[in-house]
């Protein structure tokens, strides 16, 4: 049971999911695309907090619960977000972050 | 010591008709603002008579000494411990000679003007200011202090511009009052800084301890204003010629005199009061208030010699030249202050008993009378002609004969002819100066002569000579005016009167600079040679102009360059207007504007676009994109972190 | 404690303002507002008289100390002087004189009377304030009306007027704020009469003096920083001149004496020959500038800039005199300029312009309006009977008394701009009411009893300085003595 999957796979993975979720942050200009990117990010974290939490301290479960945390947060987070885009669209009929660049100099 | 508190009322009065005049004489007082003026002023003579039989006669003298009395004081503006304006009323013989000239000439001004300005639109106004000068000129003359004296000298100076500027609308009246105000403002920077050294080593500016501290040689401030001295020359000189300056300003003497004779601008009647009879003796009043201090600085009293004879000289030349008969009255009255000017200035080493300073006085008090009568006569001329220039005059005397004598009894009394007033002023001022200083009795006597030709020029001029206009004109220019209302005539009259009897007066015994009464000895054989040629230049004066004739000005042409240039009085306006128009303007004001603009300002306001240019250029990071904020936030992020974990261990 | 009430009153006037409606109710509570001011300002005139009479000689009177914020040492803490009581008279006229003059203002009336009574809250308590912080914070409250009142209400390039003056004037607070950063870091209190007794070492006074100094005379038109000065006064509107020179520029020359010179008098001897250089040219160069001018407005402002060098010339030379003549010189420069304003404005309102160039002859239709502006600029030139001889005398005499040759010529200097003065003065009334009138004029009225009103308040004002200026004299000598005091024993001479 132990022996199953080493820690660095599942690290490796969180990585790999975090720069996804990077590359996607700062190529993208659709926002939904870059929400999407930011709930990879999250996710990232979420399964190195749950991975930290079985390897190092199986006995105790913070890490389980920032990870449920987080994904509360994320969930709000995805609601605040998604509202503001629909009302970014509604203002200049286009999600595309280059659109809203009013807070220029 | 008896009680002189009503003084207070002489130079208080005036005052009170200013404010009532001034605030509230063009709604209430259209017309009968004359009347108020001078009953206010005749109040005033009559106290002021009154001042001067108690002083005179009744009480100034103790142990045979006339005192100086301080009727008033209390302090107005205290400095520092011992340096305070005091506002005061000193009585000695020479304040309340002053008082008398002041409110009896204000008096004949007032009376005259009731005819001479009737109708004119501001007449309450005209009558406030008149009386504004009244106050300040009696406040000045009471003065104690030397800063009270400077503040009613202000005074005086700006109810001179406002009076000369009475005329607002004419450009000219109002250049001429600018002038006026400028030209004396200058000299009274002097005065101020003069007040400035010695009140500061004299440690008070109270005229009496002032006189007291820096005449006795052993008193500290003696010593400390004499050996503390500035490019090499001592203090106390530089005081007394920084407050001469103030007085030549006022006084009209070379070369502050510019503004004398544009002042003519003014109403006749103002000019016969300030411009003739007591502000512009101002400064001769001042020298000779701080007269003890003065003869112990002998170069500062030959400055005064020096500057007052010159300025006598100077003016009586350039008056045989003018055709303004206001404008010749106004030298006459620059060179006469230049006698008593300079007869102060010979005092120092004159004969016994300072006669020079009698003598200046004696002649301040004559010349107000007979002055004052030629300015209210050329006023009474001009009402009735209306110019100013002699060409337009002639044979007036079947017109106007009450003016005719009253204007002939003026020029005997200025020309030196016994036994009216200004032979004997005059003779003792040539008796000083032949005591003192041989070169200045010369100049002296060659300006007596001169004045005598001048002013029977000016006299025959306009009383004689054949009129040039053509007869009916004339006709009619004289048949709608007659010679003027009684209140124009009576004060011709009563000043008419002085200047035959003034003379008569032994002046002496009232006013000498210690307050002892002496003796006045008239040298009968000394008299001839001025008499002489007073008479010598009345004949040429009647050869000349007595009947047209064409030998003025072939006379003229043969001075050639000399009597152009007097006649264009010697350049010194035109060097007054290059200094300030061309220097002054030009090369300091407007620089100094330009600078402010461009520089000192351009210097803020570049400030000001190098921050909006710094700006420009970082603002590009500002792109308004969230991915490249988000860049730099993970940049920042990643940044730090390589720091905390490289650098920080 | 009744000293808050100078606070309190026109902060409760500016908020009822707001609650007004129309000119006419927004107008009457202002003016009752200014009214009860003065009342007020006269009030503790009479109580300082009775206090002093009865012997109480404490430097300060009804000090009130009240903890602001303790855990930096903030105190608000107040009290008041002779020359606290001389600016606060001077606010409360310029204040009750501003007001009338704009009696019919239309645009926006709530909104500019709430910020002219809103300035005053700032200069109140900048006068009254014990504490350095709580100075600084009623200083900043007097800066932020005038941008506004000069943007909104004001005329020509208004937006440029306003913005440089706020922004010389913050930078200036900031400098200032510097001083007293400096000052508190030493002395660890912001109290004013607790650093007063400290001994604070020459070089901390040093490198602190220059930013109060300066901080503050950008605010009193030092030399070069007096560039806000023409431009905004020439921008505001005429009551907002008014306050202008007649209320914040005293607020500059006020913290020169008050804060750099009181709290740190060897740094201001050291440096007095710099203030006194500075000061001179400003006198001087302002006179020369002002007879350049063409605009009425520009040749007060110039003027102004002239005059405000007398105040710093006062202090820096450093004698009793000299700063009891400062102190008149601020008072009496604004009754005047403030009255010189008024003037301008009134003939603006009828003429329209205020070229002298186009002007002329207004003494015929317009002689009250005339007569004020005469009396104004004779007051300027130092006339003896008004305010402004009285002020200029006593700097003068206060700085011939220090005794060194080069500080004397700056005084001859000084004394000889009192001629340009007349040159320039002369010259503006001779152009604008004597000489020919222009036919266009004909049909205007003289002024209205609001602005006789306004004009003969001041009028009186500087009527009453110039004829009995002891009671001014008596009133500030003993708080410039007792700086002076302290000056003066650092210094030894």
């Amino acid at each position: 049971m132990m022996n199953s999957v080493p820690l660095e796979h599942i690290l490796f993975v969180s990585t790999a999911l975090f720069f996804i979720g990077m590359y996607g942050l700062f190529t993208r200009r659709n926002l939904i695309t870059i929400l999407m990117s930011i709930e990879l990010i999250l996710n990232s974290v979420n399964i190195n907090f749950v991975a930290f939490n079985k390897y190092l301290y199986p006995a105790k479960l913070d890490g389980v619960f920032f990870a449920i945390f987080i994904i509360t947060i994320a969930a709000a987070e995805a609601a605040v977000a998604i509202a503001i885009i629909i009302n970014l669209y509604r203002s200049h009929q286009s999600i595309d972050v280059e659109d809203a660049a009013e807070l220029k100099f | 010591m008896s009680n002189y508190l009503y003084i207070i009322l002489i130079f208080l009065l005036p005052l009170a008709t200013f404010l009532l005049l001034g605030l509230f004489g063009r709604k209430y007082f259209k017309t009968s603002a004359g009347f108020i003026g001078t009953l206010s002023l005749l109040t005033s003579t009559v106290l002021s008579l009154k001042a001067a039989y108690q002083y005179f006669f009744i009480d100034g003298k103790v142990d045979g000494v006339y005192q100086k009395i301080e009727a008033i004081k209390f302090t107005w503006l205290q400095f520092s411990p011992g340096i305070s304006i005091d506002m005061g009323i000193i009585i000695d013989p020479i304040s309340v000679m002053m008082i008398l000239v002041v409110s009896f000439v204000s008096l004949m001004v007032h009376l005259f003007s009731l005819g001479y300005m009737k109708g004119e639109e501001r007449f309450a106004t005209y009558y406030a200011f008149l009386s504004l000068f009244t106050f300040s000129m009696l406040g000045l003359v009471l003065s104690t202090n030397i800063f009270q004296l400077y503040i009613f000298w202000e005074l005086v100076g700006v109810s001179s511009f406002l009076l000369i500027g009475f005329y607002y609308q004419k450009a000219s009246a109002v250049a001429a009052s600018k002038k006026a105000f400028i030209v004396t403002r200058f000299a009274d920077l002097g005065f101020l800084i003069g007040i400035l050294i010695l009140g500061f080593y004299g440690g008070t500016l109270d005229i009496g301890t002032l006189i007291q501290r820096l005449t006795s040689a052993q008193s500290a401030e003696y010593i400390g204003i004499t050996t503390a001295s500035f490019l090499g020359i001592s203090c106390l000189t530089w005081g007394l010629v920084l407050i001469f300056i103030g007085g030549a300003g006022k006084s009209a003497m070379f070369p502050l005199h510019i503004w004398l004779p544009d002042a003519m601008e003014g109403p006749t009647p103002v000019s016969a009061l300030i411009h003739a009879a007591t502000m512009v003796v101002a400064g001769v009043y001042l020298v000779a208030r701080l007269f003890p201090i003065y003869s112990i600085e002998e170069s500062a009293l030959h400055i005064v010699m020096y500057i007052g004879a010159f300025s006598a000289l100077l003016a009586a030349i350039i008056a045989c030249t003018q055709t303004d008969i206001k404008r010749v009255l106004a030298y006459s009255t620059m060179s006469q202050i230049g006698y008593m000017m300079f007869a102060l200035g010979v005092s120092q080493n004159g004969v016994e008993n300072n006669l020079g300073f009698t003598a200046s006085m004696f002649h301040l008090f004559t010349h107000a009378f007979f002055k004052s009568l030629l300015f209210l006569g050329a006023g009474a001329v001009i009402h009735m002609v209306h110019s100013n220039e002699m060409k337009d005059m002639g044979g007036l005397r079947k017109w106007m004969p009450v003016t005719h004598f009253a204007f002939l009894i003026a020029c005997l009394a200025i020309a030196g002819i016994p036994p009216f007033a200004g032979f004997f002023s005059k003779e003792e001022i040539l008796l000083a100066a032949y005591h003192a200083d041989k070169m200045i009795y010369g100049v002296a006597l060659f300006t007596a002569a001169l004045t005598a030709f001048y002013m029977f020029r000016l006299y025959f001029s306009i009383f004689w000579n054949a009129p040039v206009q053509t007869e009916s004109h004339d006709n009619a220019h004289h048949h709608h005016h007659s010679e003027g209302t009684m209140t124009m005539k009576l004060p011709l009259i009563i000043l008419t009167i002085c200047a035959m009897a003034a003379g008569f007066i032994p002046f002496s015994k009232f006013i000498t600079l210690s307050g002892t009464p002496t003796e006045s000895h008239m040298d009968i054989t000394f008299s001839i040679a001025p008499v002489l040629l007073a008479i010598l230049g009345i004949a040429v004066a009647m050869k000349l102009y007595k009947n047209a004739n064409d030998i003025p000005s072939r006379i003229a042409s043969s001075m050639g360059g000399f009597y152009t240039a007097a006649k264009g009085k010697f350049y010194v306006d035109k060097v007054y207007l290059f200094v300030t128009k061309k220097i002054v303007f030009n090369l300091i004001g407007r620089p100094a504007a330009w600078i402010d603009k461009n520089i000192v300002d351009g210097l803020i306001n570049f400030i000001a676009s190098l921050t909006a240019w710094i700006s420009s250029l970082i603002k590009g990071i500002q792109s308004g994109r969230v991915q490249n904020y988000a860049l730099y936030f993970f940049g920042g992020v990643a940044g730090l972190s390589l720091i905390f974990i490289y650098w920080w261990k | 404690m009744f000293l808050s009430l100078l606070i309190i009153l026109p902060f409760l006037t500016s908020i009822a303002i707001l609650f007004c409606r129309g000119l006419k109710q927004v107008r009457s509570v202002a003016f009752l507002g200014a009214l009860s001011q003065i009342g007020l300002v006269g009030y503790v005139l009479a109580k300082y008289w009775e206090e002093r009479s009865v012997g109480n000689n404490a430097p300060m009177l009804f000090e009130y100390n009240h903890t602001w914020f303790a855990p930096l040492n903030i105190n608000f803490h107040i009290g008041i002087d002779g020359i606290s009581i001389a600016m606060m008279l001077l606010t409360a006229f310029v204040v009750i004189a501003g007001v009338l003059v704009s009696w019919t203002m239309e645009k926006l009336s709530k909104e500019f009377f709430f910020l002219l009574m809103f300035l005053s809250v700032g200069a109140y308590g900048f006068f009254i304030s014990l504490d350095l912080f709580t100075l600084f914070f009623f200083l900043e409250v007097a800066v932020i009306p005038k941008f506004l009142l000069i943007g909104i209400w004001g005329s020509g390039k208004k937006e440029y007027s306003a913005m440089k003056l706020a922004l010389m004037l913050m930078a200036g607070s900031a400098l200032v704020f510097v001083g007293l950063a400096g000052l508190y870091f030493y002395a660890h209190s912001f109290d004013m009469m607790q650093i007063a007794q400290m001994a604070i070492p020459l070089e901390v006074q040093k490198f602190f003096f220059p930013f109060a100094f300066v901080g503050f005379g950008i605010f009193g038109a030092l030399f070069p920083f007096h560039t806000w000065v023409p431009d905004g006064h020439s921008s505001a509107p005429t009551a907002a001149s008014m306050f202008l020179a007649g209320i914040s520029m005293k607020l500059g020359g006020y913290g020169c004496l008050r804060v750099a010179t009181f709290l740190m008098p060897a740094a201001a001897h050291q440096y007095s020959w710099i203030i006194i250089l500075l000061a001179t040219i400003a006198i001087i160069y302002g006179a020369f500038a002002t007879m350049m001018q063409t605009d009425l407005k520009y040749i007060n402002a110039y003027s102004s800039v002239s005059h405000c060098g007398f105040v710093l010339l006062g202090i820096g030379m450093l004698t009793k005199t000299s700063v009891n003549g400062a102190v008149l010189q601020m008072v009496s420069h604004g009754l005047m300029t403030a009255l010189f304003f008024a003037a301008i404005g009134m003939i603006y309102s009828r003429t329209h312009t205020r070229d002298v160039a186009k002007l002329g002859g207004l003494l015929k239709v317009t002689p009250f309006i005339s007569t004020v502006f005469v009396l104004a600029g004779l007051c300027s030139l130092g006339l003896p009977g008004l305010s402004g001889f009285v002020a200029e005398m006593t700097v003068f005499m206060g700085s011939w008394q220090n005794p060194n040759t080069m500080y004397r010529l700056a005084t001859i200097l000084a004394c000889a701009s009192i001629v340009v003065t007349a040159v320039y003065i002369l010259r503006a009334a001779g152009k604008t009411v004597m000489g020919p009138m222009s036919e266009a004029y004909n049909e205007i009225t003289d002024a209205t009893w609001n602005e006789r009103l306004a004009a003969g308040i001041l009028i009186i004002a500087i009527v009453v300085m110039g004829v009995a200026p002891f009671l001014l004299n008596q009133l500030i000598m003993p708080g410039t003595e007792n700086i002076m005091n302290k000056v003066l024993s650092i210094t030894g001479n």
